[in-house]
């Protein structure tokens, strides 16, 4: 009996201790986030998260690395399913339909006191997550896609250093001139590569906006891989390695590419603008961003994660989320965020503060993926999401291969595509 | 009575872990989970778009091949490793060891390890073809070679924890029938594979049946080397399992695949026990 009064008084004693340590009343969020570029993008949101907590004394915001895109999807996913999920994540913009199918979000328009918020950010951003005339998610680490390129390799090779290839047949011509070969015959730089692992849709999505196609339709349930125009984009980015040779044969690797560019492998690399900050602290050579080529028309979808809010955290949770996702994405930190990784600052604002339009002055590279949304189109998003994209990745890859050829390799991503889509017509 | 109770702790788990989720995930199999969250039974149908679907059948594929490259050539490995350090030499200790290194390295980590060796142009694999002047292969990249990849990378880890088995049973053998059938003239090669291999059956069997379940049950060097791919070249059926269930959160689809992965491995355990037992020596 003593015994058990004992450990009732020690387990008041801790609950006491334990309440002590936290300010009365504080609000707990948990916040999964994913990073897919390189550089200390846990360290810088660490750091922003806890500045946060300083300002605001009644939020405590846990942020979770949980890896790529893909893996904090899956891991909020199965959170919710086992009945704890986040009550905000940063996940990429285009889950939204599969999160509105789930029912795991909650839209943005009741949380919020003023609606003109929405309008601060650049509408090439809001597009991924307005369907049915509410907002789903508000921008965070967007990007496009954007060219680097290596202007002392150009300079080698006879090439002006300053001027990116500007159209699909520049960039073939200008990479036949950028390939080196040692004296076996063996190459050691290449002129351009394009990822084909871990967002292969999203450079094929690039290659069939620029040959004037769209890859989905607004209520996100078609997708348009057998379009001659999509097959054709797909033509090309297989002949670089297979009819030109500017290219590797095979997969090129999604994470290992920012190296290839650094150690000199290849002189050009389609890649997202969020590495642009790794690229530029670790490039031993004058590079340059440029906008992607066109063939039709310029083109890049939009990429990159949004802020979403969970049904399930309680209203003071998402009322405090909300506040947090408010100071994340205000002027200041979009631009600190933009200068620290690369990825465009979400509100024309962030551009316009004074930090900001310094450090565009002194690496007009910082702007280029900003200029690019006027011709960004929204990144693919169907329901099923992550099926399609697979689908997709393969087709891309069994292309690039030569396992199948592209029309081969689309028509059958098309039927599979179809197959699981036509549950949602 | 008492039997039963000491028996009980163990059914408890047995059944709470265990056979209750198999039966589960059988019966999930036949239903499918509606956006609404209702259940709704189909009967055969998630059966029929498993036959239906490519990825399925390339997963199945390749686990045949990925259980064709690994089983034998770790067991023969091992067997080999074992021999050679069964016998008083220097530096025997450190033998073992080395050997038995990989085992004790987590898959994750073999993994990133071997992505630097097959990563091209700069791993190290490229770097030694580069001095004899061969260009880069792009290892992981190339159908025809990602599964070889793997499977090397497997053997390498896999072989140093059967060699221990292997060792352990060798010292287990007595030296005399050694001695006899040196003392009737048999030679070294006849002796292993009449007097050593038999005796050695059992051992072999237990590693062949880890083997099997290893070839269905690593996958963790997929989710750091290739995702499985390119274009499914590397996927293993328990990958795509995984994928199924938490990527794609098909939960209905992820039980259909499952009990697949079941009846296979019900399979071997059948062989083990129903056939294979029977016909081995035990001393």
């Amino acid at each position: 009996m003593i015994a058990f009064r004992r450990m009732t008084l020690g387990a008041a004693a801790l609950a006491v201790l334990l309440l002590g340590l936290r300010p009365a009343a504080a609000v707990d969020l948990t916040m999964y986030y994913p990073v897919a570029v390189g550089g200390p993008v846990t360290k810088i949101i660490d750091d922003m998260v806890s500045r946060f907590g300083k300002e605001h004394a009644d939020i405590k915001v846990t942020a979770v690395y949980a890896g790529n895109y893909t893996d904090t999807m899956t891991k909020a996913m199965t959170a919710m399913k086992g009945g704890q999920p986040p009550q905000l994540s940063v996940l990429l913009s285009t889950d939204v339909f599969t999160l509105m199918d789930e029912k795991a979000i909650v839209p943005m328009d009741d949380l919020v006191a003023d609606k003109t918020w929405f309008k601060q950010f650049y509408p090439a951003f809001m597009a991924n997550g307005q369907i049915d005339g509410k907002t789903w998610s508000i921008p965070f680490q967007r990007s496009t896609i954007v060219l680097y390129w290596n202007k002392d390799a150009f300079k080698e090779a006879g090439l002006d250093p300053e001027k990116a290839p500007a159209s699909w047949d520049e960039m073939v011509a200008m990479s036949k001139k950028l390939v080196k070969k040692d004296a076996s015959g063996n190459t050691v730089r290449w002129g351009v590569e394009i990822p084909t692992t871990g967002y292969a849709y999203w450079m094929l999505q690039a290659l069939a906006i620029e040959n004037g196609q769209k890859l989905m339709n607004d209520a996100g349930n078609e997708v348009y891989l057998t379009a001659p125009k999509t097959v054709a984009a797909l033509d090309y980015w297989v002949d670089l390695s297979r009819k030109h040779n500017v290219m590797p044969m095979g997969s090129i690797d999604w994470a290992t590419l920012r190296t290839d560019f650094l150690e000199g492998k290849t002189a050009m690399m389609w890649h997202t603008t969020g590495n642009l900050t790794a690229v530029k602290d670790a490039a031993k050579f004058n590079f340059g961003v440029a906008m992607l080529p066109a063939r039709e028309r310029r083109g890049s979808p939009t990429g990159g994660g949004s802020f979403y809010i969970f049904k399930s955290a309680s209203p003071e949770q998402q009322k405090a989320a909300v506040k947090f996702i408010e100071w994340m994405t205000a002027p200041e930190r979009a631009a600190e965020w933009s200068m620290k990784t690369g990825y465009v600052a979400v509100s024309p604002a962030a551009y316009k503060t004074p930090t900001m339009e310094a450090y565009a002055k002194g690496f007009p590279a910082a702007t280029v993926a900003r200029d690019q949304l006027e011709h960004a189109v929204p990144e693919l998003s169907v329901h099923e999401n992550g099926r399609i994209y697979k689908f997709v990745g393969d087709a891309v890859q069994a292309a690039i291969t030569g396992t199948q050829t592209p029309q081969e390799a689309l028509a059958a991503a098309q039927q599979q595509a179809d197959r699981v889509l036509r549950t949602y017509k | 009575m008492n039997a039963w109770l000491l028996l009980l702790p163990a059914a408890v788990l047995l059944i709470a872990f265990t056979h209750f989720p198999i039966l589960a995930t059988i019966r999930h199999s036949f239903f499918i989970t509606r956006r609404t969250g209702a259940e709704v039974f189909v009967g055969l149908d998630s059966y029929h778009s498993m036959a239906a679907d490519p990825i399925f059948w390339r997963a199945l594929v390749n686990n045949f091949w990925f259980a064709l490259g690994t089983i034998p050539t770790s067991i023969a490995l091992a067997l080999l490793m074992a021999m050679w350090v069964n016998r008083n030499m220097r530096g025997r200790g450190f033998l073992r060891l080395a050997f038995f290194m990989p085992t004790v390295l987590p898959m994750i980590a073999v993994a990133n390890i071997w992505l630097f060796f097959y990563t091209p142009d700069y791993g190290l694999l490229d770097q030694l073809r580069g001095l004899f002047g061969l260009a880069g292969w792009n290892w992981l990249g190339d159908p025809g070679t990602v599964m070889g990849c793997l499977i090397v990378m497997v053997v390498w880890k896999e072989a140093g924890f059967f060699m221990i088995f292997y060792l352990a049973a060798l010292q287990q053998l007595s030296p005399d029938l050694e001695e006899a059938a040196a003392v009737e003239g048999a030679g070294r090669w006849y002796t292993f594979r009449r007097i050593t291999f038999p005796l050695l059956m059992p051992t072999t069997l237990f590693v062949a049946i880890n083997a099997v379940i290893n070839s269905f049950k690593l996958v963790d060097h997929l989710v750091i080397m290739t995702k499985g791919g390119p274009n499914n070249a590397s996927t293993l059926l328990l990958y795509y399992i995984y994928e199924v269930a938490f990527v794609f959160q098909d939960s209905a689809y992820a039980a259909t695949l499952t009990v697949v992965l079941l009846v296979l491995l019900s399979g071997v355990a059948l062989v083990k026990f129903g056939y294979l037992d029977r016909r081995i020596h035990y001393q």
